[in-house]
């Protein structure tokens, strides 16, 4: 009897901690976007979570961007740079995968280890010739820079987080399709793929969301505000006005992180595989 | 005859891998391979982009190291921010993790709730928040005066907003979390009965068991967490930045500024080089250290 209470006041502690944790977790979110209904001098000094009144003001007010390119702009420049990217990085990344979880070939040990060396390799050591490179191939002030590095594979954590899925795949499957005649890229096309299905997914997600919250690269690359992404333009926003429009700044922040959201919640069992399986920094 | 027949197709069909590798390869030789070497050949140069570059030998370097008063400051803010946020994060993903990771009721929505700030990693939407809540008249110290504390200058104060940086990262410990809880899963349950059978109290059998079972996870992640935090750039940028006084002005942010608004390449790129030797350097330390800590099953 004295046992069983002591573990329910175990476990009354134990949620108290969770909870009141998760509440604090969750609270600058939460706030910022009931902040985004507030007029500015309501930001200021309130201790208030709910607004006085809700007013979409600071959302018209916002969305009209910097001058004259509203984020409407701004959402399809993001788009155009993250959805390619994306979309190159998955098809590049388990082609690539495929050669390595596949094949036996001369030298497969020593590139493997190159591979999981790059992981490791970053950003900040290589980004100055990076820019001097897509600086002399005249692709600056463009999104090309996202798409040659995704559509040639210079993403090592999704390689080898497929190739780590293919390992699960029985090779019979490749053997019985060359019985029937297939060639290697008919076997991965058509057999192998449609049961990659849930990696690939997982590595597109996770592509989208780096691409979409990237700030650093975009910000060296892109220079042009008619082209610049919803990144920039919150930074540009921050900047633009001596005295920061705190309302309009929440109000397109929230709207920025919507996407990321939603796609979180309708996604959410393969955000979690895919941290699980491969532990990829969210 | 016939299975040197099959050999020969077997190679063929085997050399094709390196068709399926040739993006890659590619990639990897002009856009990682090349870049890593020729920041190398710019650190020990004056390239500016404009004028014709001539080698300078180590000047770069011994101007950081003797000259650059910034630049010592940058470094010890550096080693200072990732010694603040790797520690927080894996102790506090793993005491969470061990918290949820008893089949408790409502466990899928906390999880949710920790997991969601790691969502927006460096994205710029929660560094703004961050700024209007670390203000000086921002809600932080709005709750705060309520409670009769008053007028902390959390931004302001060259003590306190690195600290303060510190948070938003440490916020964001949701992904290494969901990892730990996946390793917690895969910890075979005979291993506990073995320690509670041999009179194993549950924090001895965190040290006898639960530790070493997840001790790979844990030397990958903060692998992985310092090379994260030794490049920060993008809270520093836009929420201090680097003020007060370069209390917050992390090697990231001087390289950005002395390559991209000065375009003094050479000098940024040997910067870049002293970051990479501190992630090389974390790493190697990392693995120094495994052989007292990370235990591998196989090796048992």
């Amino acid at each position: 009897m004295s046992k069983l209470k002591k573990n329910t006041i175990k476990e009354i502690i134990a949620y108290s901690i969770l909870i009141l944790l998760g509440v604090i977790m969750i609270y600058p979110l939460v706030w910022m976007f009931f902040a985004s209904f507030k007029t500015n001098e309501e930001i200021y000094g309130s201790t208030k979570l709910l607004p006085l009144a809700y007013s979409l003001k600071s959302y018209i007010e916002g969305w009209k961007g910097i001058g004259g390119t509203t984020y409407t702009r701004f959402f399809i420049n993001t788009f155009a740079m993250v959805l390619p990217t994306t979309l190159l990085t998955v098809i590049s990344s388990s082609v690539v995968a495929y050669g390595f979880a596949r094949f036996r070939f001369k030298g497969k040990g020593l590139l493997f280890a190159m591979l999981l060396a790059s992981m490791m390799l970053p950003n900040a050591v290589i980004i100055i010739p990076r820019y001097m490179l897509f600086r002399n191939i005249n692709v600056l002030d463009s999104y090309w820079p996202f798409y040659l590095t995704a559509g040639f594979a210079c993403y090592p954590f999704f390689i080898y987080m497929i190739v780590q899925f293919f390992r699960g795949l029985p090779m019979d499957l490749d053997e019985s399709a060359y019985i029937d005649g297939c060639g290697t890229f008919q076997t991965f096309l058509h057999i192998l793929l449609p049961l990659m299905k849930p990696a690939l997914f997982s590595a597109g997600l996770f592509q989208f969301l780096w691409t979409y919250n990237d700030y650093f690269n975009s910000l060296i690359y892109i220079n042009s505000v008619k082209k610049y992404t919803v990144s920039l333009a919150l930074k540009l926003s921050l900047d633009a006005e001596s005295v920061v429009q705190w309302d309009k700044v929440m109000a397109v922040s929230g709207i920025a992180v919507l996407p990321v959201v939603i796609l979180f919640f309708i996604c959410q069992k393969y955000f979690v595989e895919g941290i699980a399986t491969t532990g990829l920094k969210g | 005859m016939k299975a040197k027949k099959t050999l020969s197709i077997n190679s063929k069909r085997e050399n094709q891998a390196y068709l399926y590798l040739l993006p890659w390869i590619i990639g990897f030789i002009v856009f990682q391979a090349y870049p890593l070497i020729a920041s190398l050949v710019y650190s020990f140069s004056d390239y500016n982009v404009l004028d014709k570059m001539n080698f300078v030998g180590l000047d770069n370097y011994i101007t950081l190291f003797t000259k650059d008063k910034e630049f010592k400051k940058s470094l010890f803010v550096t080693i200072q921010y990732a010694l603040y946020t790797v520690p927080f994060k894996i102790i506090m993903s793993l005491l969470i993790a061990l918290l949820l990771s008893k089949s408790r009721k409502g466990i899928g929505i906390l999880r949710t709730v920790y997991y969601l700030p790691s969502l927006f990693g460096g994205s710029i939407a929660v560094a703004i928040l961050w700024k209007l809540m670390f203000m000086d008249n921002g809600f932080i110290n709005s709750i705060l005066s309520s409670f009769g504390i008053g007028g902390i200058s959390w931004l302001g104060n060259p003590k306190l907003a690195l600290p303060t940086l510190s948070l938003l990262e440490a916020w964001q410990f949701g992904s290494s979390m969901v990892m730990y809880l996946a390793a917690l899963k895969a910890v075979p349950v005979a291993l506990y009965e073995a320690a509670s059978i041999d009179g194993s109290g549950k924090i001895r059998s965190f040290f006898s068991v639960t530790f070493p079972q997840i001790s790979p996870i844990i030397f990958f992640s903060i692998i992985m967490q310092s090379i994260n935090a030794l490049q920060n750039f993008t809270s520093a940028f836009t929420i201090t930045s680097g003020g007060p006084m370069k209390s917050t002005y992390m090697l990231g942010l001087k390289l950005y500024n002395d390559g991209f608004t000065y375009f003094k390449m050479g000098y940024a790129a040997a910067t870049s080089w002293i970051i990479f030797f501190l992630i090389v350097g974390t790493t190697l330390l990392m693995f120094a250290s495994s052989k007292l800590w990370v235990f591998y099953g196989d090796e048992a």
